[in-house]
């Protein structure tokens, strides 16, 4: 029911549909609001026993009127109606009912009620075990819950940002206000940031005055001339969820949530504030009282009865009753009644009334509210000693606890203080200051003036100097207070958490069963676990755990408050990095002309790689590939390796430097040549392998594998600064500064010399050659290095000519039938060579085990030496790799098997080793595979099971050299 | 968390890959008697401290140098930075 005045603008009608049914509403309003002034107080059911449940508060600690936001995709589910504005057309369901909210078919769970109390799962639905999972735990999770996801792709845009400031003011209340103004004006950069849309606080909810004239006029021309200054930016729709090490916060901000269409903008941005000083002033929120039956709709905080009066012009019910145990709730009862709303009594749980009621209302001291009536809608309350009051609205008002959450986001533990029955900031983050009620300052005079001096302080301490101005003047209005927890007399529930549908007696029962400490309490019970975290029942209820268990609330003491302070949906989080934004890849410089080629890619590391290239009338993969395998070997090929990691290594002491790294030697590389490098970890596994081209006395380039470019870059920075910072060396990735491909195959070289202006012949150029060239008329780098095991050559030339190089090399190749191959014929080749690749350096292998053994060079020092002698890396019976081939050539193999003997059981202690690599060659017509096998070395020739029962097979295979094709490498010395 | 990197100013933690116990520096003498005992203890074991600790970042998307940090691991302050080739090099590397 509308009442006069308010700061929503009558000019301006908004309508919107709240279940299906239209109403309207004015712009300025908030769902809750707008439903309140349509006379609709069920706004939703309870999670857990389908209890009818109408609005509490009008802020964001709102635990009962979450509903639905907008349809489909766009589907925000559990938003809170306190905080979501109307705009045109806006769409809100109601959640958690079947049927309808007023004949929710699931409201008998509440008759159900004496065996779903706390710790309920722990103890019923435990017979038969079988239906837990089948029957039980689902027809719990349909019966409770709150609102459900649209399963369908968030189509809207969601950003993350960073901004950096002197001070940041949380909380645009009058201390914040004046906090901002304050820092501000000394010329500090300023953020302030207020989770509302209309930034004044609490001053748009009361009726005092500030300089003479009303709060919420002096908080919007504080707004104004904070936004006037230049250093000064003002964020409202902005939470600031929480406080992380240095001054640094996360904060949301709601973009275009409150339009109906976003306008192509993201509809939230997440930012990352780097702060010098903060000012928290994030105000109090009020708690309950509780008492039977304390959940009806039309049961509220005063503050909000208030707030809605006052900032939107609605009265929360037609007879308002006030229920209170300070002097705050007597304020909504004056407030209401100067608006014409009929006050039907003040009951009081003090004994001495403190002001004057309105004119008429009849005053309860020492009174309590034992019990209510009215299914979907309060109708009536009944006091201690049996009177009955008729209201449709009762505003309850237990005091006020300040917002210290984002104090206790870096270890504060809050500090009770009993003479405003209340938790306050103890320990809070480093640059932290709070001011205002957040700190325990419960007065408007308190707020302003401490808000002030903060804001001074901070821009104080950071040396700026400009004046901060004067204290706004205000009254100073009556707060006092006596706690007053729980009814303890009546029938019926008395609720503490609404949203997770927790009692007094629940809290009883945990005390009973044991679980005392807070925090045990909380996860039995599961209170203040909701999306609201319980900011309206936590201090409630640990005050009722304290009166049971007959301590103080001090010595009982409060849960830990974590980050976010109100929930930050996933997508805000997640930003632009979903889809391909979430794993973007990295595309080599002839990226687009291996797409011409009709290439099928795969991510190698954070690459896209040509894995083979499919022509017309190949059907399966197997045939595009055993055909590039063919090519390579009898003709030539040409593969893209440009997204091995390659390193520049210079410097005087470079060859040193990668004698120490690798476990072979280094030193004695000639300037021109190439060398194989195993570099181990220094536990003495193998870490990487790949080659190193001396292209000068005090110039290497090292490439390592794809995926341990960056893990070989670290390792390497890491040896060069931490362990041996006098040899001058310098090091720089230039993984993405050449394109580079390998040209392989017995015309290679015919290949090449028409296009490479140097003398390529063998004699001139050997194998395990290297040299700077020119190539297609660019200055390139030519490596005479075989990972086919064919004659090969691999050609590098700057990145930005790669597309060029690829489409000369083609061209060149035209006449030999060049054929493009990809990362799988690379494979299959690798295979029949023997060459390990990831499957074998898998973190586990030494070089012994890979028949390298030998190359850790006994003559020197390098990382992983020593531990690479260790007793247990150098037994007898140790793996070493070796070839696999089926005894009957037809079958296929399982990379993943494991080796017994034949005959042998299936156990671990049988285990001979496992299969490492499979491919088919089509060279030698039949599969193959490397593997690892105890004392593998000796056992050539000998048969064994390649046993596999993930996929049922089990294969006899022959152990063989790893090295299955032209094992004395003649080809690629040719 | 903020790295007031010595060459560089404040960096954000987030620019930074960490390695863990700065000890790693002192990696032992391959040519000892009980080189192998001693690389044993280098590799694996390390001190799990609740309080200040030294310990290696790289500002691997940075200007990629290794910085000794020293970190209190119950409060997350940032006692000192150092450019961990000086500290090396302060200890006869």
């Amino acid at each position: 029911m509308r009442v006069a005045g308010g700061l929503v603008d009558r000019s301006k009608a908004v309508s919107f549909t709240f279940d299906g049914r239209r109403h309207a509403g004015f712009a300025g309003d908030t769902l809750a609001s707008a439903l309140l002034a349509n006379g609709v107080r069920l706004m939703g059911r309870s999670f857990k026993y389908h209890r009818p449940r109408g609005v509490l508060t009008a802020g964001s600690e709102e635990p009962n009127a979450l509903v639905t936001l907008r349809s489909g995709a766009r589907a925000a589910p559990n938003t809170r109606a306190t905080v979501a504005e109307l705009y045109e057309g806006l769409e809100a369901r109601s959640q958690n009912r079947m049927g309808s909210l007023r004949f929710d078919l699931m409201a008998g769970a509440d008759l159900m009620a004496p065996l779903l109390g706390a710790g309920f799962y722990y103890k019923t639905f435990m017979w038969p075990a079988a239906f837990w999972e089948k029957l039980y735990e689902p027809m719990i999770r349909q019966a409770a819950g709150l609102g459900r996801l649209s399963g369908a792709a968030d189509p809207d845009v969601y950003d993350k940002g960073f901004l950096h400031c002197d001070v940041l003011v949380i909380g645009a209340g009058p201390a914040g206000l004046a906090a901002a103004l304050a820092a501000g004006r000394a010329g500090a950069r300023v953020i302030l940031a207020d989770e509302d849309f209309r930034l004044g606080g609490r001053l748009n909810a009361e009726t005092l005055e500030v300089d003479g004239g009303a709060g919420a006029d002096w908080a919007a021309g504080a707004v104004a001339e904070l936004e006037a200054l230049p250093n000064v930016r003002v964020m409202a729709r902005t939470t600031v969820y929480g406080a992380y090490d240095h001054g640094v916060y996360g904060a949301l901000e709601r973009v275009t949530d409150h339009l109906a269409d976003g306008g192509g903008k993201a509809r939230q941005v997440l930012w990352r504030v780097y702060s010098k000083r903060a000012v928290l002033a994030a105000g109090a929120l009020e708690r309950p009282i509780a008492f039977p039956d304390n959940d009806r709709p039309g049961v509220m905080l005063a503050g909000a009865v208030r707030a809605y009066a006052n900032r939107w012009g609605v009265a929360a019910g037609k007879r308002v009753a006030v229920f209170t145990n300070n002097d705050d709730g007597w304020r909504a009862a004056a407030d209401l009644a100067a608006k014409g709303v009929g006050i039907a009594a003040i009951v009081d749980s003090r004994d001495i009334a403190p002001l004057a009621a309105p004119a008429g209302v009849p005053v309860v001291m020492g009174g309590r509210v034992v019990g209510t009536r009215g299914r979907l809608g309060l109708k009536a309350i009944r006091l201690a000693g049996g009177a009955e009051i008729a209201a449709d609205c009762l505003a309850v008002s237990g005091g006020w606890s300040p917002s210290v959450h984002l104090t206790c986001h870096q270890r504060g533990r809050p500090k009770w203080r009993e003479e405003i029955a209340a938790f306050v900031p103890e320990g809070a983050p480093a640059g932290m200051t709070v001011a205002g009620a957040a700190g325990g300052a419960l007065t408007l005079t308190g707020a302003l003036r401490e808000g002030l001096a903060a804001g001074a302080k901070a821009a104080a301490e950071l040396g700026f100097t400009g004046a901060p101005g004067a204290a706004p003047k205000a009254e100073d209005e009556a707060c006092g207070v006596s706690a007053f927890w729980h009814v303890a007399e009546g029938a019926g529930r008395a609720w503490l958490d609404f949203q997770n549908d927790v009692t007094v007696k629940d809290v009883k029962q945990a005390h009973a069963e044991g679980f005392r400490s807070v925090e045990h309490m909380k996860r039995y019970t599961t209170l203040g676990m909701a999306t609201d975290q319980g900011k309206t029942a936590n201090i409630p209820a640990l005050a009722v755990m304290a009166e049971i268990s007959g301590k103080t609330i001090a010595e009982t003491g409060t849960t830990i408050f974590r980050p976010p302070y109100t929930p930050v949906p996933i997508a805000a989080f997640a930003g632009r990095a979903r889809g391909r934004g979430f794993r973007p890849t990295r595309l080599t410089p002839s990226h687009d002309w291996a797409v011409e080629q009709g290439a099928v890619f795969v991510e190698a590391g954070q690459w896209l790689r040509a894995q083979w290239f499919p022509r017309p009338g190949e059907t399966t993969w197997r045939e595009s590939v055993d055909r590039e395998v063919l090519a390579v070997r009898s003709g030539v090929g040409v593969c893209d390796v440009s997204t091995l990691g390659k390193i520049d290594v210079q410097g005087r002491d470079a060859a040193e430097f990668l004698n120490r790294v690798y476990a072979n030697g280094f030193a004695t590389l000639a300037v021109g040549r190439v060398r194989y490098g195993l570099m181990l970890r220094e536990d003495g596994m193998v870490m990487d392998d790949g080659t190193a081209a001396r292209l000068a006395e005090d110039h290497f380039v090292v490439t390592t594998t794809t995926a341990n470019a960056g893990p070989v870059m670290r390792h390497v920075e890491f040896c060069r600064q931490c362990l041996w910072p006098s040899l001058d060396v310098q090091l720089i990735s230039v993984t993405d500064q050449w394109a580079q491909y390998a040209v392989a195959g017995p015309h290679s070289r015919a290949l090449l010399e028409k296009l490479v202006e140097a003398d390529i012949s063998d004699a001139a150029f050997p194998f395990m050659a290297c040299a700077d060239v020119t190539v297609a008329g660019v200055p390139g780098r030519l490596f005479r290095i075989s990972f086919s095991g064919e004659l090969a050559y691999e050609v590098a030339v700057p990145a930005r000519y790669g597309h060029a190089m690829i489409r000369a090399v083609m061209a060149a190749g035209e006449e030999f039938g060049v054929t493009p191959y990809g990362t799988e014929a690379l494979s299959v080749m690798r295979i029949e060579k023997g060459h390990p690749v990831a499957a074998e350096l898998n973190g586990t292998t030494t070089a012994r085990d890979l028949g390298f053994g030998r190359m850790v060079s006994e003559k020197k020092d390098s990382i992983g030496a020593v531990m690479s002698r260790r007793e247990g890396l150098t037994r007898e019976d140790g793996f070493a790799l070796v070839g696999l081939k089926p005894v009957d050539r037809s079958q296929g193999l399982n990379a993943g098997a494991h080796f017994l003997e034949k005959g042998a059981e299936a156990t671990m202690a049988n285990d001979l080793g496992w299969m490492t690599s499979v491919a088919h060659s089509p060279s030698l017509g039949h599969s193959i595979g490397l593997g690892f096998v105890r004392r593998g070395a000796g056992r050539i020739g000998d048969v064994v099971r390649a046993y596999d029962p993930v996929r049922g097979r089990d294969v006899e295979v022959e152990i063989s050299s790893p090295h299955f094709i032209d094992p004395e490498g003649e080809r690629l010395r040719g | 968390m903020i790295i007031d990197h010595p060459l560089l100013g404040p960096r954000d933690a987030a620019e930074f890959t960490v390695l863990g116990d700065a000890s790693l520096i002192d990696r032992p003498d391959p040519a000892a008697e009980d080189a192998e005992a001693r690389f044993y203890d280098y590799v694996y074991l390390r001190d799990n401290p609740a309080g200040p600790h030294r310990e290696l970042w790289w500002h691997e998307q940075g200007d990629r140098s290794w910085l000794v940090v020293t970190r209190d691991t119950l409060t997350h302050e940032v006692l000192k930075v150092e450019l961990a080739r000086d500290v090396a090099r302060e200890r006869g590397r």
